[in-house]
């Protein structure tokens, strides 16, 4: 397969979440989509980017992606590998973290994130996993950056629970809160890049991928969702970046049997 | 002070009906053969404590062990839902399951605290967060010196921990390696405590500052090799990827899942014979 192949767009959403890490950032890495975007950046423009995974490996250098946050190659390659209480007291909540990647199962027009249920607590539709090390990281990471494909769904006006805290009910919330992270930073969907309002912190669309309308972003969001005034296509993915991209693909699949991002 | 001893003797004579049980290792070393070992035995009632519920709880919530889930993150990763978790929250079967929810740095520091003997531990964290709100296992404090308001969660105190890890030498000194998760803070929490391990040696030959639990903080010992899987132990076997994938199917619906459990684990003698009847299996499904 070579780059002349179309791209999908699961591999638009990774190469563009991917460019949102930089050389000197210390990521805090959320498995599925964000771990194969974060290890795209490291093997293309930001070699030097630091990944951490919250069972314990610092400076991960998987050369295939984890299927599971804790797989044997994460350690293999890591520059060191502590206790997971260690991993949240010293290194996140020590402030060492600048990014954390993030994925959700549903999220709102503040970027609040749920992983716990669909529907009543008590009573759930939809019982999902859970929190994971997402609220300390939501809480204390330099900045936050979501991946999740988009539907109607999964952008909601109001999400059914706040597992993990976004920008709340938008303006200085946060910082009425003592949150010491700035919170969500960007969103990277299947369709296009949002970014939150500098002053209202409500989601706003900056970026939009190649052949995809603003009318299909409206269809795919439970919000009346806000366009910038010059919204811009997301630049296209480059040879490097998509073969690259799919070669890590290649690699994983033959290693686990499928792809580990699906 | 360690016991070499077998599983079914450790697991018979330490834990008990209604125990709180914390059977600990992130997706690596996880101590599926006691999982297993509980379950033949019957144990029912336990308020089971685990950052990640995984395969191993799934067995063990849907074989009728528990009466309390305490956890972090609930799913089968990289694959999808734990079914018969879901299946006891969302329908109550085969019985109630009452959850207590936590994030993965309020639990692991929660071991922490227990480690240390402290009623609780301190985070910054679930400010803005619905969890505190459903939960009397995460409240908020503030600092005598600063002011600033913190998440406190109690510590958690198993009267049980299980680990797996790679080597104990005869002493039962035991020594891990690898992705460490909260296991040696999970065992120092703990009242009794049960480690399996891959094999038993005459010495460790460990660096000074490597991870081990010295034979007196551990009260049993028991040599079963394998006892990890589908998980894997750093350094002997890989994980058993497309295990975690099969059990999607497996435990999808009640029928399966009890067929399973019938002829893997209640039918099975011990591990040993477990790990024969699995790959009896899997030989007919690939022929």
């Amino acid at each position: 397969m070579s780059a002349q192949a179309a791209i999908t767009a699961t591999e638009m959403m990774t190469v563009a979440a991917s460019r949102l890490l930089r050389n000197g950032d210390v990521c805090f890495v959320g498995i599925g989509l964000p771990s194969a975007a974060a290890n795209l950046a490291r093997l293309t423009h930001a070699p030097g980017v630091v990944l951490i995974y919250e069972s314990g490996p610092i400076g991960a250098k998987p050369d295939v992606l984890p299927l599971s946050i804790g797989d044997g190659s994460l350690a293999e390659t890591a520059d060191t590998v502590v206790s997971t209480s260690e991993i949240f007291r010293y290194w996140l909540q020590g402030g060492r973290v600048t990014v954390g990647f993030l994925s959700a199962a549903q999220i709102d027009r503040f970027a609040n994130i749920n992983t716990t249920v669909i529907g009543d607590y008590a009573h759930p539709e939809v019982r999902l996993p859970g929190a994971g090390g997402a609220p300390e990281i939501a809480a204390c990471a330099g900045k936050v950056i979501l991946v999740l494909r988009q539907t109607a769904r999964s952008f909601v006006e109001r999400v059914d629970f706040i597992t993990s805290v976004g920008h709340l009910d938008g303006g200085d919330a946060r910082k009425r809160l003592g949150l010491t992270g700035q919170g969500p930073a960007a969103v990277v969907t299947d369709l296009c890049l949002m970014t939150p309002d500098p002053v209202t912190k409500e989601l706003i669309v900056t970026h939009l991928h190649r052949g995809v309308s603003p009318e299909k972003v409206r269809a795919a969001t439970g919000w009346k969702i806000r366009f910038a005034e010059a919204v811009e296509e997301t630049p296209h993915p480059s040879t490097w970046e998509l073969d690259t991209l799919r070669q890590l693909q290649r690699r994983t699949a033959l290693a686990h049997g499928r792809p580990a991002e699906a | 002070m360690a016991e070499l001893t077998s599983l079914r003797a450790a697991v018979g004579s330490l834990v008990r009906d209604g125990d709180v049980v914390a059977m600990e290792g992130f997706t690596h070393l996880i101590p599926f053969a006691a999982g297993h070992e509980l379950i033949r035995q019957g144990r029912k009632n336990l308020a089971l404590v685990r950052m990640t519920p995984d395969l191993i709880y799934d067995q063990m919530i849907g074989a009728g062990c528990a009466r309390k889930l305490v956890f972090s993150w609930g799913g089968n990763p990289g694959v999808g839902s734990l079914h018969r978790l879901r299946d006891a929250v969302e329908h109550g079967w085969p019985g109630a399951l009452e959850l207590e929810e936590h994030g993965h740095g309020d639990l692991s520091n929660a071991y922490v605290a227990g480690a240390s003997n402290l009623p609780f531990a301190v985070l910054r964290a679930y400010a803005g967060s619905d969890l505190p709100r459903h939960s009397d296992a995460i409240r908020f404090i503030e600092c005598p010196f600063t002011g600033e308001r913190l998440a406190a969660v109690p510590a958690v105190r198993p009267d049980v921990t299980v680990i797996h890890a790679q080597k104990a030498d005869k002493k039962g000194n035991v020594l891990l390696w690898g992705i460490l998760g909260v296991q040696k803070e999970a065992v120092l929490a703990a009242r009794q405590s049960i480690v399996t391990v891959e094999e038993v040696v005459d010495e460790l030959e460990a660096w000074p500052n490597a991870c081990i639990l010295p034979h007196w903080t551990v009260s049993a010992v028991c040599r079963v090799p394998g006892g990890a899987h589908p998980s894997y132990a750093h350094g002997y076997y890989g994980r058993d990827n497309m295990f975690y994938q099969a059990w999607e199917a497996i435990s999808r619906d009640r029928e399966s899942f009890q067929y399973w459990l019938k002829r893997h684990i209640l039918d099975t003698e011990d591990f040993e014979e477990f790990k024969r009847v699995l790959q009896e299996g899997m030989a007919k499904e690939v022929g």
